[in-house]
């Protein structure tokens, strides 16, 4: 991000100049009419909500019952312990994969590189029905086996990126005070790695919490279990819509709150000279390495 | 080698369909995509908070909770429609945020400085546009590009799994019929990686074309 786009979005651009009184009124007038015209979509869309009933009492009443309550938030339990387990183990496959790329050892390198390769090329979802279906694990371990496996692998390239973007000279440094290539790693590159990708790690378990939610394919009881289960009760009026009402707030939020950490992390490395040299690279979260959203 | 075989039509059925929804969501992801991203950095306000709201909501929605709720919610909502069309929604829909990002700060890279020179120049807002910053904005965003629509293709295997005609769907008609499983699903994976190899290496053939040299 080049200097003069962090004074808002009115400057950033090259497409136009700051408006002058003459723009500004014009500005003003698209501003209204567009305005007009998401209000008026908004309302239609409220319009058909209402008019297919989907705010009668029945329809809602479901959610005051214990029971029900107690449903949604042990999905959600779920939900979060699946999240746990899964960034847990796929940032210990994530070090191992890239200690391996990173290996002298040719066949290890070439070894990491096939398992990196070949998970990022695979959808999580094939993975996660070949290790329920074929190998006939339970829902939870297999959710976390593929989430592991396939974030595992891209997080192997984010410390990959990290390592190699610290400058040439702490490594030669640390070999010149004798240190050993395990000290070299641990005590000297793999911090500062960390450090300057720290964004970039936590925008990917966003990735991994969103699919969390694939566990619901493979019938482990998470969130979106939870409402399908109620959604699908013939007794409240299969109360569909106000399910999808009430369950995606809770996602969004989640992930929302954990992609608005890391680009606190990012901005408050921008101004942290201890990252500068090994923020060399683009360490922006929304910034997307191959395939992973 | 008998599960490819036997089945040969099957999985040409299950291949064409993944192909098929590939190409119909990435043609909507584009389109919405270059809609949301004009609005992002459009000089009017509404239209800026309707794009900001389009992509924070989207990119933190899970797709499997989208589909959830395109598939299986709006025929309540009395809109009934093919369940392959509803996937190609969702898919598009979905992808379009990571469109719009992508694109966004694509332009952004352009400096400011071009379209001032442009300005002086006495070119028009749509001369600069067309002729100035668009060109170079779009050389810089093929990879990244490629890469978004490689995660579409990836993740269309969740269509397949709402019961859409779709490769990593055929597992379940295998499976019945009694067939190797691990063979079924290396034929899958196959399917899969010629998919992404191809759109990869297209990607790469558009980069090398006109690609920012460096």
């Amino acid at each position: 991000m080049t200097a003069h786009a962090l004074h808002g979005d009115m400057e950033s651009t090259a497409l136009y100049d700051i408006p002058g009184p003459q723009a500004r009124r014009r500005h003003l007038l698209y501003g209204i009419a567009s305005t007009v015209l998401i209000l008026a979509l908004l309302g239609w869309l409220l319009y058909l909500l209402f008019d297919t009933d989907q705010f009668t009492a029945a329809k809602w009443s479901p959610f005051t019952y214990k029971g029900i309550q107690e449903l949604l938030l042990k999905g959600l339990g779920n939900t979060l312990k699946a999240f746990a387990y899964a960034s847990v183990l796929s940032l210990l496959l994530g070090a191992v994969l890239a200690t391996g790329r990173l290996s002298v050892h040719r066949p290890v390198r070439w070894l990491a590189t096939l398992c990196v390769e070949f998970f990022r090329a695979m959808p999580v979802l094939v993975m996660i029905f070949f290790i329920f279906v074929a190998l006939k694990v339970q829902p939870l371990p297999a959710l976390v086996a593929g989430l592991t496996l396939y974030n595992g692998s891209v997080l192997a390239e984010v410390f990959r990126t990290g390592v190699n973007s610290v400058e040439r000279g702490q490594r030669e440094a640390a070999y010149a005070l004798g240190m050993r290539k395990t000290q070299v790693m641990t005590h000297v590159l793999a911090p500062q790695a960390v450090r300057a990708m720290l964004p970039t790690i936590i925008s990917q378990l966003v990735v991994a919490l969103k699919d969390t939610s694939l566990g619901y394919l493979i019938t482990y009881e998470e969130f979106l279990h939870a409402g399908k289960l109620i959604a699908s009760n013939l007794d409240y009026d299969l109360p569909f819509i106000p399910v999808v009402m009430i369950i995606s707030p809770v996602y969004i939020g989640m992930c929302m709150l954990l992609s608005w950490f890391a680009t606190w992390v990012a901005r408050r490395q921008r101004r942290n000279p201890k990252v500068e040299g090994a923020a060399a690279v683009p360490a922006d979260p929304a910034a997307l390495l191959p395939g992973e959203i | 080698m008998d599960v490819l075989t036997d089945n040969f039509a099957l999985y040409g059925k299950g291949f064409l369909g993944t192909v098929q929804l590939t190409v119909y969501a990435s043609l909507l992801a584009l389109v919405l995509g270059f809609v949301m991203a004009s609005f992002r950095v459009a000089p009017i306000g509404s239209l800026r908070v309707l794009g900001t709201v389009w992509v924070t909501v989207l990119r933190n929605t899970p797709l499997t909770l989208l589909f959830f709720a395109v598939l299986l919610g709006l025929p309540r909502f009395g809109l009934v429609l093919p369940f392959q069309l509803f996937a190609v929604l969702a898919l598009g829909c979905y992808t379009s945020a990571f469109i719009c990002e992508v694109l966004r700060s694509g332009i952004n890279t352009v400096p400011k400085g071009q379209g001032e020179a442009a300005r002086s120049l006495g070119m028009s807002f749509g001369q600069t546009l067309g002729t100035v910053v668009l060109p170079q904005a779009f050389r810089s965003v093929i990879p990244p590009v490629g890469s978004t629509l490689i995660a579409l293709a990836k993740n269309s295997a969740i269509a397949g799994a709402f019961s859409v005609t779709e490769l990593l769907g055929t597992y379940k008609t295998l499976n019945e019929l009694g067939y190797s499983i691990i063979w079924t699903f290396v034929w899958i994976a196959v399917g899969y990686l010629i998919i992404t190899l191809s759109i990869s290496l297209l990607f790469h053939v558009l980069e090398k074309r006109f690609g920012v040299a460096r």
